[in-house]
C-alpha cells in the first residue's frame, strides 16, 4: 500500500508541498512576513510579505509541475495545485498551533498580527478554505506559467520582477523623477506606498512587450557587440564609459542626502570588493581576514589625523595631526605593508587553511584594536574620535555629496588599475596560480612575488576604503571591523561573479544597495545572504556577471567531475603547506 | 655545506623564523617575568589548569566533528559551529522548561540525560540536512565552492536562530546539583561543573574513539578516508558512511554544546563561532584527520588559552591580558601552520592525506 503510494505522482507532489510548507512556516516564524508587510508593492493591493509567500507557492507549483511524471497536463496541474494546498494547510496548522501551544514564548515572531496576515483576517473554517484555495491557485499559476512556451514564461517572470523592484524602490524613484521634473509621471505611477494599480499594469505591460521583442530577435545585445570587429568594440566600450561617467557624476545632485549616503557606503564596499576580487577572484587566495586591511587603513588615518590627542580620557597619547591628504597615502602604504607582512607567513598555505589563517589574522587585528593593551595608542574600545576631513580649497569632504565624488574617483582609479592588472602579465600569472599552483610554478611563475603582489594590491584598495571610511564616519571603533565585513565583501564578489570586475559593481548594488534602501530588509540581510551564498553555489557558482573563463571552468569541473579518474583525487586535495621549500 | 644551506634557506624562511623566533622569545621572557614576580600562587595556577582542561574538553568534542569530516571529505565544515550552537540552543528550551517544573533539580541526572539527548538529536538533524542540501551536490566541485557554501550555510543557520528566538543572550538555568566545589586537600579545589565537563567529555571521546576503531562502520569510515574509490569498490556505501561521519561529529558537537552552556551559562545565536574556530585550531594543532590528535590538540589549546595570557603577558606589564586570549589561540594556529603544518600527531597529512 505504502509502496504504491510512494510510486504515485501524488506522493511527490505531497513531498513538494511539505517542503514548501516548511519554507513558508520558517519565513513566517523568522518574522519576514510580518516585517515586510509594511512595504506595499502595489498600493493597497499586495505587500512584500504576501509576495514572498506567493513566490514560494509559485515556485513550488512550478517545481512540482516540472518534476511530475504524469502523462497528461491536467494531472500535472492538479498535482501542482495539491502541493500548493498542502502549503496552505501547513500554514493553517501553524495558525492553529500558535495560540494553542503559546508558541510566542519561544518563537518571538509568532504574533497575532502574523496570524492575521496569514489568514487574511478570517477565522475558523473560512480561513482554512481561503488558505487552501489561495495555496492551490498560487501553485497552479506557477504550473501554468511553466506550460507556456519559454519565451512567454520568461517574459512574465521578468515583468513580475520589474514590478516588484520598482514598487520596492518607490521612495527613491519618486524623488529622482520629481527632481528631473517628471512630476506628472510620478502621480499616476506611484501610490502613497508602492506602485499604483495603473502603474503596475503599465510597467508589467512594457517589460513584457520589451522582453518578448528581445527574445524574438534571438541574438542578445552582448552577442551582437561581440560579433563586431575589435575596433568598434573598443569604441563602443569607450562611448558607454563616456556616457556612464557623467551620468553617475550628476547623481548626487538628483538624489537626496540619504540615498547619497547609501551610495557612499556601497561605494566603499565596491572599492573593497575590487581589492578582494584581485585576491580571491584573480589569484584564488581565499582571504577571510580582508577586513584587517580595511581596519589598518582606517586606524592609520585615525591616528595620523585626529585632533583628540592628549592625556585625557577619550584621547590618544600621540598623533601628528596630519591633514587628510597627507595621511591618505600613508594609510594606503601601511595597508600594503600589512598585506605583505601578513602575506609572507601564509605563502605556503593553501585553500581552506588559508581561509582559516587569514580569518585568524582578521580577528587578531580586531581584538588588538579593542584591547586595553593598545588603548593609549589607538583608543581601545572607545576608539578614536575627531578624525580629519579632506579639503580642497573651499570644499570639505564631509558631507555625503562631496564624499560621493571622492569615493567615485577612487573607484574609477581602482577600476582602472584592476582592469589593467587583469590584462597584464601579472594578471595572467594570478589566473595561472588560481588554476593550479604547482603547474604555475613549473611554468616559471614566481609564487612568492605573485602572491604577495595580489595581497598587496588587494590590501591597498581596502586600506584606501578604510581611510575614507574613517574620515566619513569621523570616528573609529573596533566593532566596525568584524569578520562580518570580510564575509560581506566576499558575498559581494561571489554574487557578482568571482574574478569579474563588472560583477563587483553588480554585486555591490545587489548586496548592499538594495538592502540598505529597503530598511525593513536589514534585519534579514544576513539570513538572505547565507541562503543566497548556498543557492548561488548550488545553481550558479559563476555569479550574475561571470567572467568568461571562470564560467567555463566551473561548468567543466561540475560536469566532468563525475567521470574523473581516481588519479585526480589527490589533485583536488592539495597539501595545505609544504614546509622547507 | 654553507652554500647548500643558503640555497635552501630563502628570504621567506628567514622571515618566518624571525616571526616565530620573536614570538618564542616573547613567551619565554614573559613567563620568566611573571613567575619571578610571584603574583600568582599555586592555587591560581591549579585553577587555570582545571579550567583549561575543562575548556579543552569542550573544544575536543567540537574538534572531533571537524577532524572526522575533514578526514573523509577534505573540507572544512564551516557550518559545524552552527551544528554545535543549534543543539545547545534547543537543549536550552528543554532545560528552562524542566527548571520551571522543578524536574531539573528534582531529578538532575535524568534531566541532564534528556538535555543531552535533545541537543545531540537536533545537532545531528542539522548536520544531516547540511550534508544533504549543501555539501553532497558539490562533492565534485572545485574546492572553493563547498567552502563558500559552508560559510553561507553557517550564516543562514545563525541568522535563522537569531530571528526565530530573538537576538538577546539568554541565561542558561543553573542546576543545584552542579553548584559548589570538591576540595582535594590543600590549595586544590575543583568546581563540580568542571569535573562533570571533563569526565563527560572524556567518556564521550572514548566511546567515539572505540566506535571508529573497533566497529565495522568505523572501519568503513577509515577506509573511505583512505581512498573513496577503492572503498566503494570494496562494497562500502560511501554516501552512507559520509552521512554517518556527519552524524558522529554532530552528536559530539551537540554534547559539547550542552557542556559549554553548563560551564558558561549563556546562550545566543552567535555562541558557536568562537569555540568552533578554536576547536578547528585545535584540530589543526593535533593534526587534522587524526582523532587522538584532535583530542590532544584541544586539551593543549584549552590549557594554553587559560594559562597563556597570564603566564606570557602579565609579567610584561600588559594590562588586562585576558582580553588577548583569542589572540594567543590564533597566533598559535598561525605558528603551527607555518612550522609544523602536519600538527602534533599528523604524519599522514603531509604525504597522502591532504
Amino acid at each position: 500500500m505504502l509502496k504504491r503510494l510512494q510510486a504515485s505522482n501524488w506522493y511527490s507532489a505531497l513531498q513538494m508541498g511539505l517542503l514548501g510548507g516548511i519554507i513558508a512556516i520558517l519565513v513566517s516564524l523568522v518574522g519576514m512576513v510580518e516585517e515586510f508587510s509594511l512595504r506595499d508593492i502595489v498600493f493597497n493591493v499586495i505587500d512584500m510579505g504576501q509576495t514572498i509567500l506567493l513566490m514560494i507557492l509559485v515556485l513550488i507549483g512550478n517545481f512540482t509541475y516540472r518534476r511530475s511524471q504524469s502523462a497528461r497536463s491536467l494531472n500535472k496541474w492538479l498535482e501542482a495545485a495539491l502541493a500548493g494546498a498542502v502549503v496552505g494547510l501547513m500554514l493553517w496548522l501553524l495558525v492553529l498551533l500558535i495560540p494553542a501551544l503559546n508558541m510566542r514564548a519561544v518563537f518571538l515572531n509568532a504574533s497575532p498580527r502574523l496570524i492575521q496576515i496569514l489568514t487574511f483576517g478570517n477565522e475558523g473554517v473560512i480561513a482554512l478554505v481561503l488558505m487552501l484555495v489561495v495555496g492551490g491557485i498560487g501553485s497552479l499559476a506557477g504550473a501554468v506559467i511553466q506550460t507556456l512556451p519559454s519565451r512567454y514564461s520568461n517574459a512574465i517572470f521578468q515583468g513580475i520582477i520589474w514590478v516588484a523592484l520598482i514598487g520596492l524602490l518607490q521612495e527613491l524613484l519618486q524623488v529622482i523623477l520629481t527632481t528631473l521634473g517628471a512630476h506628472g509621471a510620478t502621480n499616476w505611477l506611484f501610490g502613497d506606498k508602492g506602485l499604483s494599480v495603473v502603474g503596475a499594469v503599465v510597467i508589467f505591460g512594457v517589460v513584457l512587450a520589451l522582453t518578448l521583442y528581445r527574445s524574438g530577435n534571438r541574438t542578445t545585445l552582448q552577442a551582437r557587440i561581440k560579433a563586431l570587429p575589435p575596433a568598434s568594440q573598443w569604441a563602443i566600450r569607450w562611448i558607454s564609459f563616456a556616457v556612464a561617467i557623467p551620468l553617475v557624476w550628476i547623481l548626487p545632485t538628483i538624489l537626496t542626502t540619504y540615498p547619497t549616503d547609501v551610495a557612499n557606503s556601497v561605494g566603499l564596499y565596491i572599492l573593497m570588493g575590487l581589492g578582494l576580487n584581485i585576491v580571491v577572484g584573480f589569484a584564488g587566495l581565499l582571504d577571510l581576514g580582508y577586513v584587517a586591511f580595511f581596519a589598518i587603513g582606517a586606524y592609520v588615518m585615525g591616528v595620523l589625523t585626529t585632533t583628540a590627542t592628549g592625556p585625557n580620557a577619550g584621547q590618544i597619547v600621540w598623533g601628528p595631526q596630519f591633514t587628510f591628504w597627507e595621511a591618505l597615502p600613508i594609510s594606503v602604504f601601511a595597508a600594503v605593508m600589512a598585506g605583505v607582512f601578513l602575506g609572507i607567513p601564509v605563502l605556503n598555505i593553501r585553500g581552506d587553511y588559508l581561509a582559516i589563517v587569514t580569518l585568524g589574522f582578521g580577528e587578531i587585528i580586531r581584538i588588538m584594536a579593542g584591547s586595553d593593551f593598545l588603548k593609549p595608542y589607538i583608543g581601545g574600545s572607545q576608539g578614536i574620535v575627531e578624525v580629519g576631513v579632506g579639503q580642497i580649497g573651499p570644499m570639505f569632504f564631509n558631507s555625503p555629496r562631496t564624499l560621493f565624488y571622492l569615493i567615485f574617483l577612487c573607484i574609477l582609479l581602482a577600476f582602472f588599475i584592476s582592469t589593467r592588472l587583469r590584462d597584464s602579465r601579472i594578471g595572467r600569472a594570478w589566473k595561472a596560480l588560481r588554476e593550479d599552483e604547482d603547474v604555475a610554478q613549473a611554468m616559471g611563475i614566481h609564487l612568492v612575488s605573485t602572491k604577495l603582489m595580489a595581497f598587496a594590491t588587494g590590501a591597498a584598495m581596502a586600506g584606501l576604503s578604510g581611510a575614507i571610511f574613517a574620515s566619513k564616519i569621523g570616528s573609529i571603533y573596533p566593532h566596525s571591523f568584524k569578520l562580518l565585513v570580510s564575509i560581506n565583501v566576499l558575498a559581494l564578489i561571489i554574487v557578482g561573479g568571482m574574478g569579474s570586475i563588472p560583477g563587483v559593481f553588480v554585486g555591490g548594488l545587489l548586496v548592499f544597495g538594495l538592502p540598505e534602501l529597503l530598511r525593513e530588509f536589514s534585519e534579514y540581510r544576513l539570513l538572505v545572504y547565507g541562503a543566497l551564498l548556498v543557492v548561488m553555489m548550488l545553481t550558479k557558482p559563476e555569479g550574475f556577471m561571470p567572467e568568461a573563463t571562470r564560467q567555463q571552468e566551473l561548468h567543466d569541473a561540475m560536469s566532468e567531475g563525475g567521470a574523473a579518474p581516481p588519479e585526480s583525487a589527490p589533485k583536488l586535495a592539495k597539501s595545505p603547506a609544504k614546509s622547507g621549500s | 655545506m654553507l652554500k647548500r644551506f643558503r640555497e635552501r634557506f630563502t628570504t621567506t624562511d628567514f622571515f618566518m623564523w624571525l616571526i616565530g623566533g620573536s614570538i618564542v622569545t616573547l613567551v619565554v621572557v614573559g613567563s620568566i617575568a611573571t613567575l619571578s614576580q610571584g603574583t600568582y600562587t599555586i592555587r591560581h595556577w591549579f585553577d587555570f589548569l582545571v579550567f583549561g582542561l575543562a575548556q579543552g574538553s569542550v573544544y575536543a568534542l567540537i574538534a572531533l566533528g571537524y577532524t572526522l569530516v575533514y578526514g573523509i571529505l577534505r573540507m572544512i565544515n564551516f557550518a559545524h559551529s552552527e551544528v554545535f550552537m543549534s543543539g545547545a540552543y534547543i537543549g536550552f528550551f528543554f532545560a528552562t522548561a524542566m527548571k520551571k517544573s522543578g524536574f531539573l533539580d528534582g531529578n538532575p541526572l535524568l534531566a541532564l540525560l534528556i538535555i543531552f539527548a535533545v541537543a545531540m538529536t537536533i545537532s545531528v538533524v542539522i548536520a544531516v540536512l547540511l550534508e544533504r542540501v549543501a555539501y553532497r551536490p558539490l562533492r565534485k566541485a572545485p574546492r572553493l565552492v563547498p567552502l563558500i557554501t559552508a560559510i553561507g550555510a553557517s550564516f543562514f543557520l545563525q541568522e535563522t536562530f537569531r530571528t526565530l528566538f530573538g537576538s538577546a543572550s539568554k541565561a542558561y538555568p543553573d542546576m543545584n546539583a552542579l553548584k559548589g566545589t570538591f576540595a582535594l586537600g590543600g590549595p586544590f579545589i575543583i568546581q563540580k561543573i568542571q569535573v562533570l565537563v571533563i569526565v563527560a567529555a572524556a567518556l564521550m571521546m572514548l566511546a567515539l574513539y572505540l566506535y571508529v576503531m573497533r566497529t565495522k562502520t568505523g572501519k568503513a569510515m577509515r577506509a573511505v578516508s583512505e581512498d573513496k574509490d577503492t572503498a566503494s569498490l570494496m562494497g562500502i556505501d560511501v554516501d552512507a558512511i559520509i552521512v554517518r561521519t556527519f552524524v558522529l561529529g554532530a552528536a559530539a558537537a551537540g554534547a559539547g554544546g550542552v557542556l559549554y552552556c553548563l560551564m558558561f551559562r549563556q546562550i545566543n545565536a552567535y555562541m558557536g563561532f568562537v569555540p568552533s574556530i578554536k576547536a578547528f585550531t585545535a584540530a589543526v594543532l593535533g593534526g587534522i584527520g587524526n582523532l587522538p590528535g584532535a583530542m590532544l590538540g584541544s586539551l593543549f589549546l584549552g590549557l594554553f588559552e587559560s594559562i597563556g595570557p597570564i603566564l606570557f603577558l602579565d609579567g610584561l606589564g600588559v594590562p588586562a591580558p585576558y582580553q588577548l586570549k583569542d589572540v594567543i589561540a590564533f597566533t598559535m594556529l598561525v605558528l603551527v601552520l607555518i612550522f609544523r603544518p602536519t600538527g602534533i600527531l599528523g604524519e599522514r597529512l603531509a604525504t597522502t592525506k591532504a
